[in-house]
């Protein structure tokens, strides 16, 4: 035999070993690939099952109330014929989320600025994990934090100020207006619910300031940059989708937030225009109310669940839509 | 020979698990009256070593499982009309009493130091009066200083027992809150903030200056509470104690009501509390299981003989001996044995 020979022999041993092993690889590839895909199609699946089940149960109350149900101020499952509107929880959902939102993630953000950009290094560690902790802190804790220390110092020390000085300026005095002040009102749900969703929004902030590359950052305080130029055009630019996706992330909690909110919204389905006057959610009064309901009257917390299902799902659907013109605009 | 003596061991602990369920007696309804139901089973268990399972799922879900036939009997704080009961082939009697009492939480105002009526009751929680300086509220209270103080309305969020019965008092006696509001296990509440369950109203009058609840009574003393005297039908002032409780269940005519469908608010008698709550048990006629249902009645001709003082101890009322009497003639004879 040859060297050559025994060469092409050697080789053709090679390829049939190496068709062998990428036989095997392709079936691991397939199986590890129908796993994979049956559990993608199995959330799906999920998903769908959960709405049609909430479809199922809201039915009653979709036939009894259709679409007015979104628009009936009215929650009176007394009557012999009830009549039941989700207009006041889903005002008191929206609210609260919408004020929750707009303390957390100014502070958030600037928390995450702070930890990245601007705090001395052997504090970064403790902060983050400060933070960290807050975000595992049970929601009941927050509620009762709020029922029992929060709600009665505004009460007593913050809301009647407010109150006091918008007393003679007309829309002020009607959103912090207040004929009677308690530890119950939606701006103090909305307070605790600002404090639960905050380490969110600053850890996922931190992550991905953290995945700016640093020579971006230090081109820019190369040619002269300060900080807060440096923050808001290379920093905030390049992570924004991940920005935006924690913000949303927070929203989602903040919409479905339960237990801390039933705590201390005072459960009452008016609406006044005030925000220290008490509330409810639709996460609340299911909440509340599911255990003793029946019939029609439990039908129309389904659909109340229905409607918070598909209020998260717009929630999501419209930070993704923000997102891609976000992206083609940079792309233009 | 270890394998088989574990196996051994788990078939006779199987079997023993078993036969007790066999033998048990299951419950489930009204909430309010769980902590004298399972105090009853505790002793009763105790003296005969039968056990009674009874869930405090509330008084709804409770008419619901008895419907369904899951429970051997349900407990619910609202009767039921005749009609409703022999449709649905059951019998209904009440088994224990509670009162509902207005607590408060005003600065220097301790039990019974205020008076109250239906008519400036029903006006607080329809939104009439707001201020606890009224000049209502100062007519029955001539000698209490009462505040310059927005009254912070407190009611229960959930659908309740104790709401039913609170609502029902308040629509017999203020016409004005028969209209606005109702009588309801959940009603449309025109004012006021929502606490969940007895214990949830409770903690926000003690959290809220100037506000007032109702909760069952025996939440007002374990809270250390102050609860208001009342003027009842007869026009006369009582205070929520045990007397005013069965004066109010021994006045009443449990003889006109049908299937004793009878609620204990409002009734006449000097010194008969207003409010008063009478909890009920449910029961098939024909059960399935005949033999759960005597062993059943077993337990509750107990609990009306032996469980008064245990009652008592709760802050529970027994029914008087006159309705006993009339419950067992009347209704237990027509449950299948």
């Amino acid at each position: 035999m040859s060297v050559s020979e025994h060469r092409v022999s050697l080789l053709a041993q090679s390829a049939a070993d190496r068709a062998k092993v990428l036989v095997s690889m392709a079936t691991g590839d397939r199986i590890f690939s129908t796993v994979t895909r049956v559990c993608a199609y199995g959330v799906l699946l999920l998903l769908a099952g959960i709405m049609l089940s909430l479809v199922i149960g809201a039915w009653p109350a979709i036939q009894a109330f259709g679409l007015e149900f979104l628009v009936t101020r009215r929650w009176a499952p007394q009557l012999d014929e009830p009549v039941l509107g989700a207009l006041a929880p889903i005002y008191g959902t929206l609210l609260t989320s919408f004020i929750a939102m707009i303390i957390a993630v100014p502070f958030g953000l600037g928390v995450a600025i702070f930890l990245t950009e601007l705090c001395p290094i052997p504090l970064r560690r403790p902060i983050r994990v400060a933070i960290e902790l807050l975000a595992g802190v049970p929601s009941i804790i927050y509620g009762m934090w709020g029922f029992f220390v929060l709600g009665p110092f505004l009460a007593q020390h913050v809301e009647p100020a407010i109150v006091w000085a918008v007393q003679d300026i007309p829309v002020l005095n009607t959103i912090f207006g207040a004929e009677v002040i308690s530890n119950i009102s939606l701006f103090n749900a909305s307070l605790i619910l600002a404090i639960m969703i905050l380490p969110f929004i600053t850890a996922i902030a931190v992550d991905v300031f953290g995945t700016v590359p640093p020579v971006l950052k230090e081109s820019a305080y190369g040619i002269g940059c300060t900080t807060w130029e440096v923050v808001k055009n290379v920093v905030i630019p390049f992570t924004r989708v991940g920005l935006v996706g924690g913000i949303m992330l927070a929203l989602g909690r903040a919409l479905g937030e339960t237990m801390a909110v039933t705590f201390i919204i005072g459960n009452s389905f008016q609406i006044d225009g005030s925000i220290f006057s008490p509330g409810t959610t639709i996460s609340a009064a299911i909440a509340s109310e599911f255990a003793e309901s029946s019939d029609v009257h439990r039908a129309a917390l389904m659909y109340l669940g229905l409607l918070l299902f598909i209020l998260t799902f717009i929630v999501l659907a419209a930070a993704r839509l923000m997102l891609a013109r976000l992206d083609k605009r940079a792309g233009a | 020979m270890k394998i088989s003596t574990l196996i051994a061991a788990g078939l006779v602990a199987a079997v023993s698990f078993t036969a007790a369920v066999a033998k048990d007696i299951s419950g489930a309804g009204a909430t309010f009256p769980a902590p004298v139901y399972l105090k009853w089973a505790d002793a009763y268990k105790k003296a005969t070593g039968a056990a009674v399972n009874y869930q405090g799922v509330g008084s709804g879900a409770g008419r619901k499982q008895i419907e369904a036939r899951t429970v051997t009997f349900a407990g619910s704080d609202i009767p039921q009309k005749g009609e409703w009961l022999d449709q649905r082939g059951l019998v209904q009697w009440p088994m224990v009493m509670g009162g509902i009492v207005p607590i408060v939480n005003i600065e220097g105002v301790g039990p019974s130091d205020l008076v109250l009526d239906g008519q400036t009751l029903g006006d607080i929680y329809s939104g009439k009066i707001k201020r606890w300086n009224d000049a209502a509220l100062k007519a029955l209270n001539p000698k209490a200083s009462l505040p310059d103080l927005p009254i912070i309305v407190i009611r229960r969020s959930d659908g309740s027992g104790t709401t039913y019965n609170f609502t029902y008092y308040l629509s017999a006696v203020n016409e004005d809150f028969k209209k606005k509001v109702g009588t309801g296990e959940a009603v449309e509440w025109p004012v006021g903030i929502g606490g969940k369950g007895n214990d949830g109203v409770a903690n926000n009058v003690m959290q809220t200056k100037g506000s007032i609840g109702y909760v069952e009574l025996a939440f007002a003393i374990q809270n250390g509470l102050a609860y208001t005297d009342m003027i009842n039908s007869a026009g006369k002032r009582v205070k929520p104690k045990f007397d005013s409780f069965q004066a109010a269940a021994q006045n009443a005519d449990w003889s006109k009501a049908d299937h004793f469908n009878l609620v204990l608010a409002n009734q006449p008698g000097a010194s008969a509390w207003p409010m008063t709550v009478a909890t009920f048990i449910l029961m098939p006629t024909e059960s399935d299981d005949a033999e759960a249902a005597a062993a059943a009645i077993k337990f509750f001709d107990w609990a009306y003989a032996n469980g008064g003082s245990m009652a008592k101890e709760l802050d529970y009322i027994p029914m008087p001996d006159s309705v006993v009497a009339k419950v067992k003639s009347a209704v237990w004879s027509k449950i299948a044995k």
